[in-house]
């Protein structure tokens, strides 16, 4: 009893002397603060692929107050703003070979005339298809805003020849947004944040602490004393898995309560997983450690080879159902991948454990890989 | 000048005898594109949908396969319950639900407007927008069809249906393929990263090693001695990029619509500043960890959020629209977007090529002025 006593003591002297060493370096306790923070900060300001104001510049070729309204509609949207009024075609494209406008949008001459008579118009729309991405959702603009506009001339028509019912069409569209009504990209960036900031703090905190102490030596010393290995495994992780706990309630704090991101699931299931997910990454930095002699390989190695994949090919930024099969293969692999469904399941979506346990059972079995991998290849090292 | 030559000679050697390290900065940039590069994809294809068709009419079946055959969408399954359909979501098998509502098919013959609804995942905006647009034009076919054949309102032969219409037209990347788009930001952030980092422990390592006593003791002057370092870096990282440039036009169909020679200058002054950078942090650093960590907060966060890269930086606030400016992979993306995709000429290229100059000199200059400093 005594000495079950003096061993969790022994464990005990071990964590305080890692808190000790975290707290003698000012710049390690920069990392652990300001770099979650300065992530947030990017992620919820900057990665936003909304698309909003967007450029347009007109070349109007009639100068009617038909082409004048349909421009003063553009002006008026949220969406647009006219950034100049030009007369002819050729006029437009050196705003959009500089790209200070995306579209450019030619009303022909004679375009009064023919909504005047009733004949159909035909307006003329030039996109800048450099960003792909912004262009689809610019364009998705401005064919609603022209198609209500085609929809109002309609229905004065018909009201003017005295038909009741204007033809509604056969179909009434009722397209319904569901977790993110106004569609705002930082809803579901912020959640994936939690996930990136755990990985970088803990994983590579993790492994250049005890990469750190077999550079300078102090390996050998910790070898020789009686701390069983996995005390000493434990000393080594456990402060850092207790600064991730406190980057999980850091971050999930400024998501709800700064960025304003609702957090509709059950926090507690939210901070167990998270834990488990620390416990992962922790084992990630053993690993990394145990395949590292200095510091220098072992912050190359968890950079090149363990982190920026993981950013890119975890789903954080683009959806993996978008990539081709063979890399949607190596994705399994990542553990980043569960997490990301797992937080932004419980931020938006509101599940539960019933509907995340795969990627629970997932998360749990990767981490058990890489613990008995990691505990393998320290066998052999510190022993 | 022999000065620079010498010193250059001797960190030529230097690289020369790593040669892990000299492979990883030649070859991993062109690794990484080919892995990433086709991980990174906003083009949004394969939609899985769920059908709830409470009607089963010959009707509801046109506007289903309607989805199907427009390419965007794939059936991931049928359910006859709103609950199922919200568990498809939950569990993301599905990405948007169609609901066909009972009675939908006499409506539609009998000239009746009957509601179609579909629900869409909103977690990821982006792709959400670019469902929600097709899903929309879909039904308007498929209304303006229904209707046709309900022989309401029969569109004249070969005229525009609507009173207004618009023919969209897009220029320089008429498919809309995301790639053309995203693989010059690509091309941006891994040279931009390897260079910063090739270069950002050069320095440190001569002071850790103790080596830097004897540059300081050395007759060369400060600025042949930074001029000298850099050179080598210069020239890998030429190679590096061209490499990077190359695979991407092989593997993803990169046009080359404008000039090499300015596509050429582009890269030279975009890589000057980024060896630059690796330099400053490299005189501010003590260890070579430092180092390595303060490379990868000035080099990885800001290309990768604030270069326009990704996310458009018309799109962010003011405050951080404005500390963009001072990120060169802004200003190299804009030239290398307009000389590969628009083949724009340098002479509308002047102010970002300038900036890139502006940088490469301010930050030369702040690496020389911090190192001559510790030598004094």
């Amino acid at each position: 009893m005594s000495s079950d006593f003096a061993r969790g003591g022994r464990l005990r002297v071990l964590i305080w002397k890692e808190f000790l060493e975290i707290r003698m370096n000012p710049r390690l306790f920069g990392i652990v603060v300001v770099a979650p923070i300065l992530q947030l900060a990017m992620l919820g300001y900057a990665a936003t692929t909304d698309v909003k104001d967007v450029p347009i510049v007109v070349a109007d070729g009639d100068r009617s107050s038909a082409s004048r309204e349909l421009i003063q509609r553009f002006d008026a949207s949220r969406n647009f703003t006219v950034i100049a009024t030009v007369t002819t075609v050729t006029e437009v494209e050196p705003f959009v070979e500089s790209g200070t406008a995306w579209i450019a949008l030619a009303i022909p001459a004679g375009h009064g005339a023919d909504i005047a008579t009733g004949r159909p118009a035909v307006l003329q729309a030039v996109a800048d298809g450099t960003d792909s991405n912004s262009t689809t959702a610019a364009l998705g603009y401005a064919t609603a805003l022209i198609g209500g506009y085609a929809r109002e001339l309609v229905e004065t028509r018909s009201a003017a020849a005295g038909i009741s019912r204007p033809d509604a069409g056969a179909i009434d569209a009722r397209i319904r947004v569901w977790f993110n009504p106004q569609l705002e990209s930082r809803h579901f960036m912020i959640p994936g944040v939690l996930a990136l900031v755990l990985l970088l703090v803990t994983a590579n905190l993790a492994a250049m602490a005890i990469v750190r102490e077999k550079e300078i030596g102090t390996l050998e010393q910790l070898n020789v004393t009686p701390l069983r290995r996995w005390e000493l495994i434990a000393g080594k992780l456990l402060p850092y898995g207790l600064i991730g706990i406190l980057d999980i309630l850091l971050v999930t704090a400024v998501a709800v309560f700064w960025f304003e991101v609702p957090l509709r699931g059950s926090f507690w299931l939210l901070f167990t997983i998270s834990l488990l997910y620390v416990l992962c990454t922790l084992a990630l930095g053993l690993l990394v450690s145990t395949i590292s002699e200095t510091q220098q390989q072992a912050m190359m190695t968890a950079t090149f080879f363990f982190l920026m994949p993981m950013i890119y090919l975890s789903g954080f930024m683009t959806p993996i159902e978008n990539m081709p099969e063979v890399i949607q293969c190596i994705t399994y692999v990542i553990p980043l991948r569960y997490f990301l469904v797992i937080v932004r399941g419980i931020f938006l979506k509101g599940v539960g454990f019933a509907v995340l346990w795969p990627q629970v059972a997932a998360l749990a079995a990767w981490g058990t890989v890489v613990v008995s991998l990691a505990v393998m290849r320290s066998s052999k090292r510190l022993d | 000048m022999t000065s620079v030559i010498a010193v250059a000679r001797k960190e030529l050697r230097q690289i020369v005898r790593d040669r892990r390290t000299l492979m990883i900065l030649a070859f991993v940039p062109a690794f990484f594109l080919l892995v990433f590069g086709y991980a990174l994809n906003f083009d949004v294809r394969n939609i899985a949908l769920a059908v709830e068709d409470r009607d089963g009419t010959s009707e509801s079946r046109a506007l289903i396969s309607a989805f199907v055959n427009s390419g965007y969408f794939n059936l991931a399954g049928v359910v006859h319950d709103p609950r199922a359909a919200e568990w498809m979501l939950d569990r993301n098998q599905a990405r948007a639900v169609l609901v066909i509502p009972e009675g939908f098919g006499r409506t539609v013959t009998t000239g009746g407007t009957a509601p179609v609804q579909v629900i869409v995942n909103g977690d990821n905006a982006n792709t959400a927008t670019a469902v929600v647009g097709y899903a929309t034009s879909i039904l308007q076919t498929a209304s303006a069809e229904f209707s046709g054949r309900a022989g309401l309102w029969a569109p004249p032969a070969g005229a525009v249906p609507q009173p207004v219409s618009v023919e969209p037209r897009i220029w320089y990347n008429p498919e809309l393929r995301s790639a053309l788009f995203l693989v010059p930001g690509l091309i941006a952030y891994l040279t931009m990263l390897m260079s910063v980092t090739s270069t950002a422990l050069s320095i440190v390592r001569e002071k850790e090693s103790g080596t830097i006593e004897q540059v300081r003791m050395a007759p060369v002057g400060t600025f042949p001695f930074i001029l000298g370092k850099t050179a080598p870096y210069f020239g890998i990282s030429l190679v590096s990029a061209a490499l990077v440039f190359l695979a991407a036009q092989l593997l993803f169909g990169l046009p080359m619509r404008g000039s090499w020679l300015t596509l050429g200058a582009a890269f030279s002054v975009y890589l000057l500043g980024a060896l630059a950078t690796g330099l400053l942090v490299s005189t501010i650093a003590e260890t070579q960890q430092v180092a390595f960590q303060i490379a990868l907060l000035v080099s990885l966060l800001p290309t990768l959020m604030l270069s326009g890269f990704i996310f458009p930086i018309a799109s962010m606030p003011e405050f951080l629209q404005a500390i963009t400016r001072v990120v060169p992979a802004r200003y190299f993306l804009v030239a290398l977007r307009g000389i590969v995709l628009k083949g724009t000429a340098a002479s509308h290229l002047l102010p970002e090529l300038g900036a890139l100059a502006i940088y490469a000199a301010a930050v030369l200059g702040l690496a020389s002025l911090r190192l001559a400093k510790d030598r004094a």
